[in-house]
């Protein structure tokens, strides 16, 4: 029986809920394709995980050792190449996250299997295995098909499957740590931790966030106003961080913060799909941008294709008016 | 230090209309202005700050056709020293994998201490050459690099992970990083600097140069083929507000009062 091997993601204690995405998605491609769902964890002192994940998968692969304390691209392309030339998976999912990116075309450039990465549906007919991705920052889907061959590798984009509960009971199965030698070409030496203080954007109840369509960091005062007299923060996109006009701890996304406000206002900001996953559960998204096409309007509620020079500065007059009672 | 920087020719799309063409396989061009793709940008310029610190070379290298030669001379008037271009009418449908394969043979007979490229391509988005091609070359990679130091052949990066973490990696040299933006504020260039590389040579190269069969590129040689490029269904459209400025405004003030958040 061909296996889907899907590789579990952890850091710092804690199993990403990347893993259940793509369990999840591996569970319908199991039973399509009558396949086996297995998952692999690698680390030390990963005990604690392997009881969740039993209940997500029909197997688990543990491989424990110190040298996989922490991520290592060097030491999993060693271990998983192992594995997949024992088992030969039909598929191994792994996710389009920062572990991803260092592992996955390495992976399949050594192994010598194609790779589809960022990929936000799989579908299998026959022995076509086929993936779709989105390109041009969001604008255009494409389907596209991978060159045959014994297994494959995708990577799948994060925040976009949903997770379902699973209890599948699944068998433990532990394997001898195949890394004989230590690794050293590249070495993990610490983590960087966001900065201290600042401020926390997450726990308020309004967010005014803007993008590149702000213009200029001068602009940027427009925006803090209008977040001021609503009562809540100024936050931002990843270009804004990038162009030193804002710090990080305003970022929101997912190199950023997940925030869930009871009202999110997008001020020039496009859309993309990095940004969406951490704002798509606000309550209230309104979204104000001169592009018609710009991927916000589709998880916005209310939408302004207009230029956010013409409408803020009157949202701003007509909450004074309102506040000091004119209205 | 030798510095090999990888860089793509790609359309601007942030704020521009895209339509599939009539192959439905593919975007049509015509009309969008194109240029160095955002991530190579920044690496483009560690590369030029690194020579400004530490002396060396810095070569710029690229996939394309004769158009891409504008996205090389912006580099040269920047700072770069040497530029390469490769191209074949048989590149067509090259995947990430095919061109860091292309990438390889040239970059494999050049003498380098490091290779940067950026962290993915603005169009594409398969963020595979730069890892793909270390693998290839037989040297170590750190991807999504947010700051650099070198030292005594070895490369000390932060890389950028999820949440606002991030991760600090030793890398010996050579190896590849890749760049994720944010890194440097990239230098602007005037168009006098880059009238003034116009003469400046540009090494062009053809598949039958680097030694590639033409079943090793396009889409034969590709892990991945596009079979169909559409406009993502909306499950969900936003309400569109209409009007001028002040209705506008009327209204949204409306819509937030009337969910009791004033």
């Amino acid at each position: 029986m061909r296996e889907i091997l899907v590789l579990a993601e952890h850091r710092r204690g804690e199993l990403r809920d990347i893993t259940f995405e793509m369990l999840t998605k591996g569970k319908e491609l199991a039973e399509k394709t009558r396949s086996t769902l297995t998952v692999v964890i690698l680390g030390k002192d990963i005990t604690k995980f392997v009881e969740k994940l039993t209940k997500y998968a029909e197997k688990v692969l543990v491989v424990e050792d110190e040298k996989l304390e922490h991520f290592n691209s060097d030491a999993y392309q060693k271990v998983l190449s192992y594995i997949i030339n024992e088992r030969k998976p039909l598929l191994i999912l792994i996710g389009h996250t920062s572990y991803g990116y260092d592992l996955a075309p390495s992976l399949a450039v050594s192994l010598k299997l194609p790779l589809a990465t960022d990929c936000i549906d799989v579908d299998i007919e026959g022995d076509n295995v086929i993936v779709e991705r989105q390109m041009y920052n969001g604008k255009v889907n494409v389907k596209a098909t991978l060159q045959k061959a014994e297994s494959y590798i995708i990577t799948i984009r994060e925040g976009n499957f949903s997770i379902e509960e699973l209890n599948l009971n699944g068998e433990v199965i532990k394997i001898h740590s195949p890394l004989t030698e230590d690794i050293t070409e590249k070495r993990f030496v610490d983590y960087v931790l966001p900065p201290p203080g600042g401020v926390d954007i997450s726990a308020a109840d309004i967010v005014v966030a803007v993008g590149r369509g702000i213009g200029d960091k001068n602009n940027i005062i427009l925006a803090e106003e209008l977040a001021n007299i609503l009562g809540g923060v100024l936050a931002c996109s990843r270009p804004i961080v990038d162009n030193g006009w804002l710090p990080s701890d305003r970022q929101v996304g997912l190199s950023g913060k997940k925030v869930k406000p009871k009202l999110y206002i997008a001020l020039g900001i496009s859309g993309a799909f990095q940004h969406v996953v951490g704002m798509k559960n606000s309550d209230l998204i309104i979204a104000i941008n001169k592009d018609p096409n710009a991927p916000i309007f589709k998880i916005a509620d209310y939408g302004v294709v207009e230029d956010l020079f013409k409408i803020v500065p009157i949202l701003i007059e007509k909450q004074k008016e309102l506040k000091s009672g004119k209205m | 230090m030798d510095i090999i920087v990888c860089v793509k020719h790609v359309p601007e799309t942030a704020e521009v209309d895209i339509k599939v063409d009539d192959t439905g396989k593919r975007i049509e061009e015509k009309g969008l202005i194109f240029g160095i793709n955002e991530w190579d940008e920044y690496a483009v310029e560690e590369a030029i700050l690194i020579k400004e610190k530490l002396g060396g070379t810095v070569t710029v290298i690229t996939v394309g056709p004769e158009e891409a030669d504008n996205t090389l001379r912006i580099c040269l008037a920047k700072g770069a020293d040497n530029a390469i271009r490769i191209t074949d009418p048989k590149l067509k449908g090259s995947d990430g994998f095919v061109i860091a394969k292309i990438l390889s043979s040239v970059i494999k007979d050049l003498p380098f201490d490091l290779i940067l490229t950026g962290a993915q391509a603005s169009d594409d988005g398969y963020a595979i050459v730069g890892p793909a091609l270390a693998e290839l070359l037989g040297i170590p990679h750190v991807t999504l690099v947010k700051k650099i130091e070198l030292e005594n052949g070895i490369a000390k990066v932060v890389r950028e992970l999820e949440g606002g973490l991030g991760e600090i990696v030793e890398v010996k040299l050579p190896a590849v990083l890749t760049i994720q933006t944010g890194i440097n504020n990239p230098r602007y260039v005037s168009l006098i600097k880059v009238r003034r590389v116009m003469k400046k040579e540009i090494k062009v190269l053809s598949l039958a140069d680097i030694g590639l069969s033409e079943d090793e590129v396009g889409e034969s040689g590709s892990w991945i083929r596009i079979e169909k490029m559409y406009t993502p269904p909306a499950e969900k459209q936003a309400e569109f507000i209409e009007g001028s400025p002040e209705e506008i405004a009327t209204k949204l003030i409306e819509i937030i009062k009337s969910k009791g958040l004033l």
